[in-house]
């Protein structure tokens, strides 16, 4: 095995580069650099309050939602500095989606009209039918809801729940997808089937996943970046963070010493 | 652990242990100061009841409701102008209070700065505060000359060819005194739309705007229909406080037991003509006719609330689940 950080070979698909970020007086992240490869599985590891879910929603600028915070730095989707005047932040999260920690569908609306939601909003061509049946297949939702479109999302269990906001994330056809912690509601079999499902969706988009749970990290990740105290502390191939770590920091959490 | 719990004043009585004294005074304390409230409506609703049994015995039920004259003298008592006169006053309040309400909401919890949110919720607060008399003179002797010389000329050159807008303009009448409902109901619904707005879990607006939906985009599909059924129920509490206004409604409608299509006619409500003839009433008749009228009060406002609370509760339920 070598030494090399970043053994794998694509391309990288967001450069963030010395990333500061504050929520009023709390310096949450602190000169944070990373690489995110282009269709791969990044994760972000690390103990509460570490900051890796500030740092994810710096990536498609939710942080801005709370009045109080910012963010210093460079973010660079495809070259581009996401955190400039000159990026609208609604154009960003077309292309920047989001899964949360919780199931959040909207309640009032039809498992179809959840789906092409964002595509609507976007104004986007072609068939509606077409793009509902897509997306919830590639969300591995279809042969459970296909018979029952029209109805109301609450009545699908939280891994289906989840399932139809990954749908509905990728109507819009984004390029990059963050979930932050997205099965920490989720039993463990409807998990395992979130975690097969982010296996089949790397092959198409770039995705950073929050998590708390070690072994999922180790399970769907290409890399993984451990944060701890809203700094980075180590980054790298996955195999070489869980087995070989180069920080006595990152050992000790992923032996379970703390956390 | 569960003798413990037992003490506790939250916990199920148990017929086997003696409870303290003090919890069992509580206890038939708050029991009493419940049941209060249920003796006292009830005696109400009996009270109204007897005392309009007279009139619905003389004049046959069907015809005091659908009745259109009203005459103490020769003993004519119909309560339809008066039943139109308080829907007609009270739809005209909804309608213009209910779109400023929901927009004041909308503006408050989700685009406003937070800075102006304190100054406009305290002006809110005194609009509720003031007393109807003080709306009543202020419709008097501003709102009913304004909307004589400015509102109805106006209405009539642009809708005048509906009926609702035809006819003299004299300033006091359904216009006036729907409009001044309009403002003396407009806190009550913006204070429950605001906490119905505040209760829509922030989860959802964020799983909007991460679609890429903009600031208006996400109230529409994300906070609007989640809160429709919250903003039924704020609209049916002004909607209950529209029809039982009496002072206000009383010195700007005009006091004519007439029904009249047009906004412009004066008329009069359920509870003017209870306030206004109460005291003059000499016929046993007449005083019962008037209670009659305050029973048919009670029906709608009480049918209205309840059909508000059952409103609000189901929009909570909702969101429960969906957070």
């Amino acid at each position: 095995m070598s030494a090399a950080p970043q053994a794998s070979p694509t391309a990288t698909k967001i450069s963030v580069e010395r990333l500061d970020a504050w929520y009023g007086a709390t310096h949450a992240v602190r000169g944070v650099s990373l690489e995110i490869p282009d269709r791969a599985v990044t994760a972000l590891i690390g103990p509460s309050g570490c900051g890796k879910s500030t740092f994810l929603r710096c990536l498609n600028r939710m942080h801005e939602l709370l009045p109080s915070a910012r963010a210093e730095g460079r973010v660079l989707l495809d070259g581009e500095d996401l955190l400039s005047g000159e990026v609208d932040p609604v154009d960003l999260r077309r292309r920047v989606g989001m899964v949360f920690q919780r199931p959040n569908p909207f309640p009032t609306l039809s498992i179809r009209d959840n789906v092409i939601a964002g595509f609507k909003l976007n104004g986007m061509r072609g068939g509606r039918a077409e793009t509902v049946e897509r997306c919830l297949r590639q969300a591995a939702l279809w042969d459970e809801v296909k018979d029952r479109l029209g109805a109301s999302p609450l009545s699908l269990s939280g891994g289906q729940q989840q399932r139809l906001c990954i749908a509905r994330a990728l109507a819009v056809e984004p390029e990059v997808l963050l979930m932050d912690e997205p099965a920490s509601a989720l039993d463990p079999i409807a998990t395992a089937r979130l975690e097969e499902l982010i296996h089949e969706l790397k092959e198409r988009y770039t995705i950073v996943l929050v998590t708390h749970n070690l072994q999922q990290a180790a399970r769907t990740s290409d890399q993984t970046a451990f944060f701890y105290m809203g700094e980075l502390a180590e980054a790298g191939r996955t195999e070489q963070i869980f087995t070989n770590p180069r920080e006595r920091r990152t050992e000790d959490y992923v032996t379970g010493k703390f956390g | 652990m569960a003798a413990s719990l037992a003490r506790l004043p939250t916990a199920a009585p148990s017929p086997r242990r003696s409870r303290r004294a003090g919890d069992r005074l509580w206890s038939v304390g708050l029991v009493a100061a419940g049941g209060a409230i249920l003796l006292v409506a009830g005696l109400v609703i009996l009270v109204l009841g007897r005392a309009a049994a007279p009139a619905f015995h003389a004049l046959g039920v069907g015809r005091f409701l659908a009745g259109q004259d009203w005459d103490p003298v020769s003993g004519a008592f119909g309560a339809l102008p008066f039943i139109y006169g308080t829907l007609v006053t009270s739809a005209v309040a909804i309608l213009v209070a209910l779109p400023v309400a929901v927009g004041l909401s909308l503006f408050l919890a989700e685009m406003g700065p937070p800075r102006l949110r304190p100054p406009v919720a305290f002006a809110i607060e005194t609009l509720a505060s003031i007393p109807s008399v003080i709306y009543g003179l202020w419709g008097l002797f501003v709102l009913v000359p304004w909307v004589r010389t400015t509102v109805e000329p106006l209405l009539g050159r642009l809708l005048g060819w509906l009926p609702l807008f035809t006819g003299p303009r004299i300033g006091l009448g359904y216009l006036s005194a729907g409009l001044i409902l309009a403002v003396m109901i407009l806190p009550t619904i913006a204070a429950v739309t605001q906490e119905v707005l505040r209760s829509i879990p922030p989860a959802l607006k964020e799983g909007a705007l991460a679609l890429g939906a903009t600031r208006w985009e996400m109230i529409r599909i994300a906070v609007l229909p989640t809160a429709r059924a919250g903003i039924l129920g704020a609209t049916l509490l002004g909607l209950g406080r529209a029809l039982g206004e009496t002072m206000a409604v009383t010195m700007v409608i005009g006091n004519a037991p007439e029904i009249h299509a047009s906004l412009f006619a004066a008329g009069y409500s359920l509870p003017a003509v209870i306030a206004n003839e109460f005291a003059e009433a000499t016929s046993p008749l007449h005083l019962s006719a008037l209670a009659a009228l305050a029973l048919v009060l009670l029906g709608v406002t009480l049918v209205l609330n309840s059909a508000a609370r059952v409103l609000v509760l189901l929009t909570s339920r909702r969101l429960g689940e969906a957070s």
